[in-house]
């Protein structure tokens, strides 16, 4: 029963429920007057409180606590919420944050909350409005600890009592159990965990006397006391723990808010364990009277459950990493097997392939998150910048349940802030500029993420102003991003992506939220280097899109494998629009440009060989050549090469830090034969 | 009893140099090495060690020397710095040697042609032998790449 089992389990959880409480209080403050989410913050607040209460982490269970009793107010209607409860709440979330941050981290989650509670204390009182709440607030909390502190007779302490009376309070079963081992028995450390584990899996244990320590290193007699909060019956939970070996008896009873008096801490008699309670053969009827429907109940909650393990990341990306190996050897082996020609060989190999097929995509899949994990965070963050700004935004989140590679969603979250805050506050107008501009007072910011062919797509789209391209060019222009003469033959797309140049920005005014002309084009670099790409659409006066998209993995991808001369290179699939063959006369050159007529439109052609300075291969020496055509947005290309070997799957391997980043490849990989081929980029082609 | 360093000892032409033991992961007989486009002229390519793509330089090449045909005697000799790794082309290498740390002198302006921000000393060993001690750190840095990297498609 060591902590550390559950410190994991602890802090994910946590997670969860500081996540759910903040969904739910954004959601409140949009409907404040809806008690059901007040009720299901006040679950989120209590379990978190329970669960920080059991690992002994006193300050998060102090400042929950605190929470709760101003949410129980909310929630019984004696309370109504206004802005000040909004924001001293969501001050004690970040908090609560930082001390299970804290807690990630290797430390002991204090913090000095005393502060916060002061103010959630106040609220309480309903003195918050006169101000004077401070100091006697903080009195208050001082009198409540020496109560605490003074006690000690009680078997349970203040917290402990109060989580166990809400629950009663709030319908649950809270249950005062003893246990008694056999007199013969030896493995008494072992037996007492495995009654806890039978324990944990029927509810929650909110306190054991002895401690869970000691009972771990055997240092009780016969017996051990729990109190817990379970849904299971009474009889049940009885008869489970009794399933145990060498486990004499379990004596399981109901507690009601008056038989858990006497636990609590001010109860000046210490209750002896081996008296019996005196509620209890009362409560006993009662419990069985509810067995009908406790038991829907507990079979209702058996089939909801998730059948889910977590599992440790590196983990996966060493399962990633074999794999990788053997899609090297799986190649290898086909390659062989076609230079032998044995039948046999040749089904088994393709059986192998076959299966290794289905094991990468479910390897591929097991990497996926979904986007979620990152969108969550800003209906938050735009809360508070649209008050920072004084605007009014709405955020609609869609498509969250997007699942994309978890590498992906690790870098994406930083670019995705600088996408939003750009577009709170340079896009969306002050609520004034909106009523002139004839649009609601307030503005909508769309955040979406969705799938297309091999391509995972998020879109951050305001109503706002749009992009003046002029306007940028002027700016580039003044702060020497590209000369007057080159902004002149730019296009209003073109100009609108000069945002995205280093050293830029357009904000009149330099604010803390953007406009330090850092931001746009660090996001440019980073959603590149992860092989994804930026583009704008704006219309002026009716707003803009950020459209970025990105790769569905980063670790395996199809590829095109060509030939030039004696090298091997591939070529992305997901660019290629298709191969084909053109004889040299078809190449005709315009303004000093190669171009060859594509299906009715005129594209441009690039001579791969010369690029890429082939040794031993000249295009012009063969009457036909065989082209590649790829695309990048709308935009096509058609790329010379020698020939064609085939379509495979390849890995993606870096060139490592020494090589200077080369224009037109992007990595490399290691081919059947453990040759190394380099991986051409489609994107260095198209302008 | 003054500091001992192990050392690997290869050659280039006629000169012996030496890399520390720790520097060096493995040494590899020659095998295909990839050409990578635009890169510097005495970068090789990379080559596949055991899955990981290692990028080779040519060690003549990186100083200034002429460069020759890779022979049955060559190796790739794979260091790791900086947190680099990178692979050397050298004419051969065949020796582990312990030298007197104090024995190192720290080198002329010129050794072989050879600038000496590339060399750490040199170290006598024996009677007629020297042996010349890399600077890895100065081998491996990569602003020169940078401004020796050709631009534009």
């Amino acid at each position: 029963m060591d902590m550390n089992a559950y410190l994991s389990m602890f802090i994910d959880e946590s997670n969860d429920h500081l996540q759910a409480l903040n969904e739910n209080l954004l959601k409140l403050e949009g409907d404040p007057n809806d008690i059901s989410i007040v009720q299901v913050i006040f679950r989120s607040a209590h379990t978190l409180k329970g669960m920080s209460a059991t690992m002994g982490f006193e300050d998060l269970a102090s400042l929950t606590h605190e929470m709760e009793n101003v949410l129980d107010l909310v929630r019984n209607s004696k309370l109504s919420m206004d802005s000040f409860i909004f924001d001293t709440l969501f001050k004690g979330l970040d908090a609560l944050e930082a001390m299970v941050q804290d807690v990630v981290e290797g430390g002991t989650g204090k913090a000095d909350v005393s502060a916060i509670n002061a103010a959630l204390q106040s609220i309480v009182k309903g003195d918050y409005k006169n101000k004077s709440a401070g100091e006697a607030a903080s009195a208050a909390s001082g009198t409540a600890d020496a109560v605490t502190g003074n006690s000690g007779g009680g078997l349970l302490d203040i917290f402990q009592h109060s989580v166990l009376k809400q629950s009663i309070e709030a319908g649950n079963q809270v249950y005062y159990i003893q246990v008694t081992l056999r007199e013969s028995c030896v493995l008494k450390a072992a037996r007492a965990y495995m009654v806890f584990d039978i324990l944990e899996n029927n509810g929650e244990v909110i306190k054991s006397e002895p401690s869970v320590q000691d009972l771990e290193q055997e240092k009780f007699d016969r017996s051990f006391v729990v109190f817990m909060i379970s849904a299971t019956q009474a009889e049940v939970l009885k008869s489970q723990i009794e399933g145990v070996s060498e486990i004499e008896l379990a004596d399981v009873v109901l507690l009601d808010a008056e038989s858990l008096q006497l636990y609590a801490p001010t109860a000046e008699a210490r209750v002896q364990p081996a008296a019996p309670s005196p509620s209890a053969p009362a409560s006993r009827e009662v419990a069985k009277k509810e067995t009908t429907e406790a038991k829907a109940q507990a079979s209702a909650g058996a089939v909801a459950v998730n059948r889910t393990i977590r599992v440790d990341i590196d983990r996966l990306d060493s399962l990633m990493n074999l794999f990788s190996e053997l899609l090297i050897d799986r190649v290898r082996l086909e390659q062989l097997s076609s230079e032998i020609k044995r039948s046999d060989l040749i089904e088994t190999v393709e059986h192998m392939a076959r299966v290794s097929t289905d094991l990468q995509d479910l390897v591929l899949k097991l990497r996926m998150v979904p986007v979620e994990s990152v969108f969550n965070r800003f209906p938050r963050m735009v809360r508070d910048i649209a008050k920072q700004l004084d605007k009014k935004i709405d955020l609609i989140v869609t498509g969250a349940e997007t699942e994309l590679d978890r590498t992906v969603i690790e870098e994406i979250g930083d670019p995705l802030v600088h996408l939003l805050r750009n577009s709170l506050d340079h896009g969306v107008e002050t609520p004034a500029d909106r009523i002139a501009a004839g649009k609601s007072e307030t503005g909508t910011v769309h955040l979406r993420a969705y799938h297309s062919g091999n391509h995972v797509f998020i879109e951050v789209e305001d109503d706002g102003n749009g992009i003046d391209g002029a306007k940028v060019s002027r700016i580039a222009v003044k702060n020497g991003v590209l000369t007057e003469e080159e902004a002149k033959r730019l296009t209003e797309e073109q100009m609108q992506m000069l945002i995205f140049a280093a050293g830029f920005s357009t904000a009149d005014k330099i604010s803390d939220i953007s406009g330090r002309g850092v931001g746009l084009d660090v996001v440019k670099s980073k959603i590149t280097s992860l092989g994804g790409h930026v583009t704008i659409r704006s219309k002026q006066g009716q707003g803009t899109v950020f459209s970025i998209q990105l790769p569905l993995t980063l670790s395996i991808i199809s590829a095109m494998l060509i030939k030039m001369g004696d090298e091997k290179y591939a070529i992305p699939l997901s660019s290629i629009v298709e191969t084909g063959i053109v004889q040299r006369d078809q190449i005709a050159t315009i303004h000093g440009n190669q171009m060859i007529e594509f299906r009715g439109s005129v594209i441009p052609v690039v001579s791969l060989g010369r690029v890429l300075n082939v040794p031993g291969y000249r295009e012009e020496d063969e009457t036909e050549n065989e082209i590649v055509v790829i695309r990048k947005g709308d935009k096509l290309a058609a790329l010379i090469v020698d020939s064609f070997i085939g379509q495979s799957e390849i890995v993606l391997k870096s060139l490592g830090k020494y090589l200077p980043s080369i224009k037109s490849i992007s990595g490399a990989t290691i081919l059947g034969d453990g040759q190394v081929a380099l991986i051409i980029d489609p994107n260095a082609f198209i302008k | 009893m003054a500091e001992e360093l192990k050392v690997i000892v290869f050659a280039l032409g006629q000169e012996e140099y030496g890399i520390e033991v720790d520097k060096v992961r493995t040494i590899e007989r020659i095998q295909p090495i990839t050409r990578v486009p635009k890169a510097p002229s005495f970068i090789k390519g990379v080559i596949n060690l055991r899955g990981v793509v290692i990028p080779v330089i040519d060690l003549r090449g990186r100083f200034g020397l002429e460069e020759t045909v890779t022979t049955e005697n060559s190796r790739i000799i794979i260091v790791a710095a900086n947190e680099l790794e990178v692979g050397f082309i050298v004419d051969s290498a065949n020796d582990v040697i312990d030298i007197d740390a104090e024995s190192i002198d720290s080198p002329p302006e010129v050794v072989g042609g050879i600038k000496a921000k590339y060399l750490h000393g040199i170290a006598k060993i024996g009677e007629k032998r020297l042996l010349v001690m890399l600077n890895l750190s100065e081998v491996l840095n990569r602003k020169e790449i940078m401004q020796l990297e050709q631009l534009e498609v």
